[in-house]
């Protein structure tokens, strides 16, 4: 009796936190399957990887939000910090500076971004979403300060990696950004799941109360996931960069609300503690690919994808509502 | 005129998989006051729930007789229009409304569509007079203390001309006056003919006021008791709870008691919110290796604040005083410092401050301890799944496997949990904070069982409770504490509960 239960329960109980990815896995391969019926050349791997290349700045920015989310907080910043970090870019090489020296400063004023922001809102106890969106408008109006201009870049070595594919045998290939994105995902993943960083962030975002009372650095994991965040947003700025060639202060306008879908659709709660980086991995592919299937229509306009994508967030929230119904609703 | 006012016939109620209730009985006289008694997940609380429409007509079996009808409610509203209020065991108030907003929520006084305030603010008054409040009725309600909040809860159900009124666990988080003030309504409101349907963990409450007692087990009426009749008494009502005589409620000990392990002197800590307030005043404590030591004292006499003032200074501003770990001075600034020097702190409210609820029980085991479960910052998930596996079995932790949702355990498992995360980090001296709240008689005896296990093992224990019988059945020496000031110090021998509360209450007049 008991072992028959045990049994039962076990089923019901490990893949509950996993279902919400599997929910985006099989949406993901739905729209895929899809779009191969509907349209001639759409069901190649190349389509995939052409997601990745579109997408690898918000991919990298939404592993960032990712770790943010997970502590129960939020960053309306990246948006801005993306641009700030083209325009910092665009404007230094403009100015002779050679590129790999203008890349770490980049990514260290936005590591510095984000720790600045984590430490006001740990020490102040301030909402992030105040916080965040003040470091928005701070970021985006330091991009009108060096130019309200767009500002082209011919740097060399930026040409090359925006124009440089790597083969990856067959018809396949990827730019070094996508490349860059994955290493990031992966990195990212293997520190969520197997450091002491990793564990605190979930522990933080489970219950901020408790983690202090167990001892963890929760000052040190609160301002450490704004860092990472700042920095993966200078990184994105960096591939953006590379994608678009120019810095420009109008540029990843709304791209923190695309991060926050990302990781939403990805399965992680909004409240932290729960969710995985595979998801937003598919959620981001998710968002790619509605682009995609849009631009394969041909007589969809651009905006359709916003609806797309509005749309699916509510059906996604909807879905993980019914699936783990069970769990949200306490039964004393 | 039917003498029940109340048959609830053969109701079944089952979830997937499981049967919360089976073919349970209850019935209830006109005017008296009915406790249901049971263990946590005996099914008291579904059943209120099948009574009070939460789980609507077509989801369970069985008849519901009120009044001499028959109900079928289908939500929450019917059965209030029947005359069937519950008053939820977490209160549901809007704290930043008045007293007045709250008590006509849903049910404003209006003349089409408008509020009337001054109709609205007058009849909440003389609902606030009958059940004894003496507040202004636009007085917010986050201003004022728990026990009058339930109070309020009571007006609210007057004004809907209650009948029956169905009270979970009412006094859980009282202190004893204003249980006692609440117990004395409830006579009260007996007197003027409303049914009371009470459930209660506080087995001598019940004795005191109840005029019959249903028991529930695992989901089967096992009994119902006439307290007039019959001659009940806790012993009693706790061996029907349980299913066999409980002869002993504490588990035998021979305490070998050590050396000095801890010892805190003068330690005095000023509230945070009210500045100047001294919540602890120079208290001083000591305890030996495999000593259980008791910390007595009343709500608001500072006991969890001056555990969590030691506990890496978790509480309080301006705290002064000194600590002695093994007869040297250490400073405990931090949690992480407390942890160093091998003090662990159980909190009294497990679910906010112990656990991380959406995470599994292994990582809530390793939590506190993933210091000496990784190396360079990376993790050992196979020792810490071993680990884990190891507390659940020692531990008796029932739980289909470690990979378990720690916030779908009971009580009496989340508490193994946070005991299990606490050991692994080896300790000297545990403070446990009400370690039994929440958690049925059965699991009660496990977690004497595992502090006892700790005592022989040389491990000081302070065990911090509001039940006095807890702490004259498991403790060594007692401490009594009355508003911050160590007012006591009583072994085991000499400890009466009158001597006690004597104590405990010294210098409050």
């Amino acid at each position: 009796m008991t072992s028959i239960t045990g049994l039962l329960d076990r089923r019901r109980t490990i893949p509950q936190k996993y279902i919400p990815v599997l929910v985006t896995a099989g949406l993901f391969v739905a729209m895929f399957v899809t779009g191969g019926i509907r349209y001639e050349n759409f069901a190649t791997g190349q389509i995939i990887l052409n997601v990745f290349i579109d997408n690898a700045f918000l991919l990298v920015v939404a592993v960032g939000m990712t770790f943010v989310i997970l502590t129960g907080g939020i960053d309306l910043s990246v948006g801005s910090v993306v641009a700030l970090a083209t325009m910092l870019s665009a404007s230094l090489l403009k100015d002779g500076w050679p590129a790999y020296a203008v890349m770490v400063l980049v990514l260290v004023i936005g590591g510095v971004l984000g720790l600045a922001m984590g430490a006001i809102i740990h020490y102040f106890e301030i909402q992030p979403f105040i916080v965040t969106l003040a470091g928005m408008f701070l970021a985006r109006g330091l991009c009108y300060t060096i130019s309200t201009e767009s500002i082209p870049i011919d740097n060399p070595t930026f040409t090359d990696i925006a124009q440089t594919r790597v083969n990856l045998g067959g018809d396949l290939s990827v730019s070094p950004s996508a490349v860059i994105a994955v290493v990031v995902v992966v990195i990212a993943a293997y520190v969520l799941h197997y450091t002491r960083l990793g564990r605190n962030v979930y522990a933080t975002g489970g219950s901020e109360q408790s983690a202090l009372l167990m001892g963890l650095p929760v000052a040190r994991t609160k301002i450490a996931v704004y860092t990472i965040s700042g920095f993966c947003s200078a990184l994105g700025g960096l591939l953006f960069a590379f994608y678009s060639l120019s810095g420009y202060g109008l540029s990843a306008v709304g791209m923190e609300l695309d991060a926050i879908a990302a990781v939403v659709i990805g399965g992680t709660l909004l409240t932290g503690g729960s969710g995985f980086l595979i998801g937003t991995v598919l959620g981001v592919l998710v968002l790619g690919l509605i682009q995609t299937i849009i631009s394969f229509e041909g007589t969809l306009s651009s905006w359709w994808t916003r609806i797309f994508i509005g749309m699916l967030l509510f059906v996604f929230i909807l879905l993980q509502r019914v699936f783990s119904g069970g769990s949200r609703r306490r039964t004393p | 005129m039917t003498e029940h006012i109340l048959r609830m016939s053969g109701i079944t109620k089952t979830f997937p998989g499981v049967t919360a209730l089976q073919d349970v009985n209850l019935a209830v006289r006109r005017g008296e006051i009915h406790a249901i008694c049971g263990e946590n997940g005996a099914g008291k609380s579904t059943l209120m729930k099948v009574l009070s429409g939460v789980y609507p007509h077509g989801q369970y079996d069985g008849e519901i007789v009120f009044e001499g009808n028959r109900c079928e409610f289908g939500g929450i509203r019917d059965s209030e229009r029947a005359g069937i209020v519950i008053i939820h065991q977490e209160l549901a108030l809007s704290p930043q409304l008045s007293i007045a907003e709250n008590i006509y929520l849903g049910n404003e006084r209006a003349r089409r569509g408008i509020i009337d305030w001054n109709r609205t603010n007058y009849e909440a008054g003389e609902l606030l007079k009958r059940v004894g409040l003496r507040e202004n009725p636009t007085t917010t309600v986050s201003d004022i203390g728990v026990g009058k909040q339930q109070l309020v809860e009571i007006a609210k159900a007057l004004s809907k001309e209650v009948k029956l009124l169905i009270l979970d666990e009412p006094t859980a988080a009282l202190n004893d006056e204003d249980s006692a003030h609440l117990l004395d309504l409830l006579r009260g409101l007996r007197d003027e003919g409303i049914t009371c349907v009470i459930i209660s963990h506080k087995l001598n409450e019940v004795i005191a006021i109840a005029d019959s007692v249903t028991i529930l087990r695992d989901g089967h009426t096992i009994e119902t008791l006439d307290m007039a009749a019959d001659s009940v008494t806790e012993d009693r009502i706790i061996s029907g709870m349980v299913g066999r005589a409980l002869d002993n409620r504490f588990p035998p000990r021979t305490p070998a008691i050590g050396e000095e392990a801890f010892r805190i002197e003068d330690w005095t800590v000023y509230s945070p919110s009210q500045p100047g307030r001294k919540v602890v005043d120079g208290a001083s404590l000591m305890l030996r290796r495999g000593e259980i030591v008791g910390l007595a004292g009343l709500m608001g006499a500072g006991r969890t604040e001056l555990a969590m003032s030691v506990f890496g200074r978790t509480y309080g501003v301006h705290i002064s005083g000194r600590v002695f770990k093994g007869g040297k001075q250490v400073e405990l600034r931090t949690v992480q410092d407390a942890i160093r020097h091998g003090v662990a702190y159980a909190t009294e409210d497990r679910k906010r401050y112990g656990l991380n609820l959406i995470e599994d029980i292994k990582r809530n085991i390793s939590a506190a301890w993933l210091k000496g479960l990784s190396r360079r910052g990376w993790v050992n998930e196979y020792e810490e799944y071993r680990v884990a596996q190891q507390f659940r079995g020692s531990m008796n932790i029932k739980a289909p496997s470690v990979d378990s949702v720690v916030g779908k355990l009971s009580g009496g498992n989340q508490q193994k949990v946070v005991l299990s995360k606490w050991i692994l980090t080896e300790p000297d001296v545990l403070i446990l904070d009400e370690p039994t709240r929440g958690i049925d008689v059965g699991a009660k005896y496990e977690i004497y069982v595992i502090i006892n296990r700790l005592a022989e093992q040389g491990k000081a224990v302070l065990v911090i409770s509001s039940e006095l019988p807890e702490l004259l059945g498991l403790c060594d020496r007692i401490y009594t504490l009355s508003e911050g000031r160590v007012t006591g110090e009583v072994p085991r021998e000499e400890a009466t509960q009158e001597r006690l509360m004597y104590l405990m209450t010294k210098g409050q007049e």
